[in-house]
This record gives structure tokens, C-alpha cells and sequence, in this order.
């Protein structure tokens, strides 16, 4: 009996490690191929990819929560430390923003008489959806977060990130109830923006580095240290005038800028919907009337 | 009856325990820790665990399962799929060669020759990633990502170990 088994495995033995090189082989090139036809067309997988992300987003989820509470236990802790510093500071910092804000009225009362004269065209209102960062799924080639809100919430691929009106990336994958936001660090990253002080236009981009590079800047744009730049609104996808950050260095080769938002600590990300129906509806009613004016104006004369 | 069904389960969940935490390890890698430049140069914890199974326990880290995980990784991080499959698959072949050399071997020496590995997968997830973005990717981040991966490892490897003590010997 014994020796028969032993026959048995001395016949089997090969073909079994063939079976597992024959499988280590076809598994090796599915995952070649799988790369090529993601390059090929990226939209290949996309179904896969989303409904991985959509199966996993709640675990994440889970799990992200105790990290956020530890994390924000121990931000708690540093704060007690500085607490009356911190206090002193914000006193002073109020009663500085308290004569902003009067000074804000004013000219918000201005604008509005300014473009009645002016009869301008205001800027659609945009809908935010708040969304929690489940994942951090950014590596070393990578730079990508995970939210919990999804197509069901109105989360469409485009949609502009913003953590504390500073714009951090935009909606790359949406699932129904979890999207990925592509970080503007991100090589993918591309962002038409505006320099503020001189409106110069350029391209922001990320290439895996803290810093971003300013590209497609015109050759006389005067750009200089310290300078903010904001989105343009170019591409109709992005508001304009979301900030962004501002020029740090310049030298021959690039123009880099720094993000205002550190990422390591974004734990909820405003998600800016800006065309959506709802939106586009009221942005046609608003519309009409400043477009009849234009046309009435040359009966009128 | 009963006490064997139990048994089974017990020891089909004992098998399944390398591939469950290396699946874990992926998820692990993709929470929010909060600290400061963490998440750019995340050590790659599923590197560690593949590593460690190949080369001690491969009979209960099936190749498909390393192919899962490198999917589920990608899928993750929002890179481009198969990249790290491709790459944990070649960590998965390469131990497997060297296994009848290191085993038995002193820890350092595993530890060395896992730096070697993890060192070359890195350049090679570099090479693949630049080639797919066409651009020379700045590579600092990769080589945070490698040191902390290479001086995790012993860490890790602790608790693998302790794991693996209470595994079912090979059948």
C-alpha cells in the first residue's frame, strides 16, 4: 500500500510542479497583458476598478475610522499644549478679520451695484458634496485618496476637490458610493490655472514631487516668487478663482509652485459640483435675462 | 462528527491565514495614518508578507493569490493594473529560486537577501511605471518607500514567524 503511494507521488510529484510553473507562467503574462491593455485604454478596467473599489470602500471605511480617532486624540494633546498661545493669537487674528468684515460688506455691496451697471454675468452656484477620506491610497508612483461619496451622491468624474477652499485634486473614478480623487502631485495631474497678480494662463502639473510645475507659461509672463495662483476655470470643468497655491521657485527649466493643503492630514474633502442639472437649470434662468438685455439694447437705441 | 468539522474549518482557516494577511497587508497600506509625508512613501507591507511565505511556506501562498493581491494593490492606489502583480510575481519567482539556499540560513542573511529582492522589485516597478508615463519619474519617493520596507522587515517578520508557529506542518 505504502509502496504504491509512493509510486504514485514519484509519478505525480513532476506534474505537479509543472502544473504550478505552466501557472506561474500564464498568471505572469495575464498581468503583462492586463498592463498593456490598461495603457492601450485605460477605460478597460474601469468597471473592475470600481467595483473593487466600491466592494472595499466600506471596509476601509471601518477601519479608517479608530486611525482617524487616535490620529485626532493625539492632534487634541498638541493642541492643550499651545492652547493659550494659540488663544492670544486668534484674539488678535479676530479682531484683524472683524475689520475685514466690514470692509467685505462694503465691497460685496459695491459688486453688486458694480455689476448691475455693468449687467455681468455672475458665476454659476455651485453644490458641494462633503465626502470622508477612507483611503490614502497614494504610493511611491501614485498619489491618489479614497472618499466615501459616490455617482449616488452626485459625484461625477471632473469634479473639483477642495479641502478649506484650496483646491487639492479632482474626481478621477467615481463608483456609486465611493470615488477617487487624483491628487495635483499626481503625474496625471493636469489643471489649467491662472497666475493672480498678472492672470498669466498656464498648466499646472504634478510630477510625483511636493512641488508642481507651472507648464505652457507664455515666454514675457511675468511670474515672480511668492505669486498666487489659482484655477483658471478654463475647460469649463473646474470654478475659476479656486486657490491653489503659490510660486515658490523659478529657474531655467521650471516654475514650481506650492500647494497650500498638506495632504497627509485631509481626513473630509469638499467635492464641487458645478455643473450639475439642478445647477444648469437655474444657471440657464439666470442666463436668459442678462442675454434678452443684450438683445433689447439695440431696439432700445 | 461534529469535533472534526470544526477541526477542518479550523485548519482550512490556519491555510488560508498566509494569503488573508498578505491580503491585508494591502488594505493596511492604504489608510489614512495621519502622519506627516507617510503616504508618499508608504513601505510596501505586501512585498514583506510575499516574501516571507514564499521562502517558508509557499505551499500556502499560491501564485494566483500573489497575482490577486498585486491586482487588489493597484486597483487601491489607482495606478495602472498589473503593475504590481507583475512585480510581486517576479518577488514570488525569485525567492522561490533562492529558497533551497536560504533556508536554514541566519536571519541576517534572509534579511539581506530580502533587501536585495525589495531593492530590485522598487527599480523595477520604477522602470515600468516610467516607461507607461513616458517620463523619467523623480525617483526619491521610490527609494523612501525601499528603506522603509528594508528596515520594516525584521519587524514584520517577527510576527510572521509567530503566525507560522501555529500552522498545520505540510500534509
Amino acid at each position: 500500500m505504502a509502496n504504491r503511494q509512493e509510486r504514485v507521488h514519484k509519478i505525480t510529484a513532476p506534474l505537479r510542479s509543472m502544473a504550478q510553473r505552466f501557472m506561474f507562467l500564464f498568471l505572469l503574462m495575464s498581468a503583462v497583458v492586463i498592463l498593456l491593455f490598461g495603457k492601450a485604454d485605460p477605460t478597460v478596467f474601469e468597471r473592475t476598478r470600481v467595483a473593487v473599489i466600491d466592494t472595499t470602500a466600506p471596509v476601509l471605511e471601518i477601519l479608517s475610522r479608530p486611525v482617524a480617532t487616535v490620529a485626532a486624540f493625539i492632534k487634541e494633546i498638541e493642541q492643550l499644549a499651545v492652547l493659550r498661545g494659540e488663544n492670544a493669537i486668534l484674539r488678535q487674528e479676530n479682531a484683524r478679520l472683524e475689520v475685514w468684515q466690514i470692509r467685505a460688506q462694503k465691497f460685496e455691496e459695491e459688486n453688486v451695484r458694480l455689476r448691475d451697471l455693468l449687467r455681468y454675468v455672475p458665476e454659476p452656484p455651485a453644490t458641494y458634496v462633503a465626502a470622508r477620506v477612507v483611503a490614502n491610497s497614494s504610493g511611491a508612483f501614485v498619489r491618489s485618496l479614497l472618499v466615501n461619496a459616490g455617482s449616488q451622491d452626485g459625484i461625477a468624474n471632473g469634479q473639483a476637490a477642495v479641502v478649506g477652499g484650496n483646491l487639492i485634486g479632482r474626481v478621477a473614478e467615481v463608483g456609486q458610493t465611493s470615488a477617487r480623487i487624483l491628487l495635483m502631485s499626481d503625474l496625471n495631474s493636469r489643471i489649467p490655472v491662472l497666475v493672480a497678480a498678472t492672470r498669466a494662463r498656464a498648466v499646472l502639473a504634478g510630477d510625483n514631487s511636493p512641488l508642481q510645475r507651472l507648464f505652457y507659461l507664455s515666454a514675457n509672463a511675468q511670474v515672480k516668487r511668492g505669486d498666487k495662483v489659482i484655477t483658471s476655470g478654463h475647460g469649463g470643468v473646474f470654478p475659476a478663482g479656486l486657490s491653489i497655491g503659490i510660486v515658490t521657485s523659478i529657474d531655467q527649466a521650471s516654475v514650481r509652485v506650492r500647494p497650500y493643503v498638506n495632504w497627509d492630514f485631509i481626513e473630509e474633502v469638499l467635492l464641487v459640483d458645478y455643473e450639475s442639472e439642478v445647477v444648469s437649470s437655474a444657471l440657464s434662468d439666470r442666463y436668459e435675462q442678462p442675454v434678452k438685455l443684450v438683445g433689447e439694447k439695440p431696439t432700445e437705441r | 462528527m461534529m469535533n472534526t468539522v470544526w477541526q477542518r474549518l479550523d485548519v482550512l482557516a490556519r491555510m488560508l491565514t498566509p494569503s488573508l494577511i498578505t491580503g491585508g497587508l494591502v488594505i493596511l497600506s492604504v489608510l489614512p495614518l495621519h502622519i506627516p509625508s507617510y503616504s508618499s512613501v508608504v513601505p510596501s507591507f505586501a512585498l514583506m508578507s510575499v516574501f516571507y511565505w514564499s521562502l517558508h511556506r509557499p505551499d500556502l501562498l499560491p501564485a494566483f493569490t500573489v497575482f490577486l493581491v498585486g491586482i487588489l494593490y493597484d486597483i487601491l492606489t489607482g495606478g495602472p493594473m498589473g503593475v504590481q502583480a507583475c512585480v510581486l510575481l517576479g518577488v514570488y519567482w525569485v525567492t522561490g529560486l533562492q529558497r533551497q539556499f536560504l533556508l536554514g540560513k541566519s536571519f541576517l542573511v534572509v534579511w539581506w537577501a530580502f533587501i536585495m529582492i525589495a531593492a530590485a522589485a522598487e527599480v523595477l516597478q520604477w522602470i515600468i511605471m516610467s516607461l507607461i508615463f513616458a517620463t523619467l519619474i523623480i525617483p526619491l519617493s521610490a527609494l523612501f518607500s525601499f528603506l522603509q520596507t528594508a528596515a520594516l522587515y525584521p519587524l514584520f517578520a517577527r510576527v510572521f514567524i509567530r503566525v507560522q508557529s501555529t500552522l498545520p506542518q505540510v500534509a
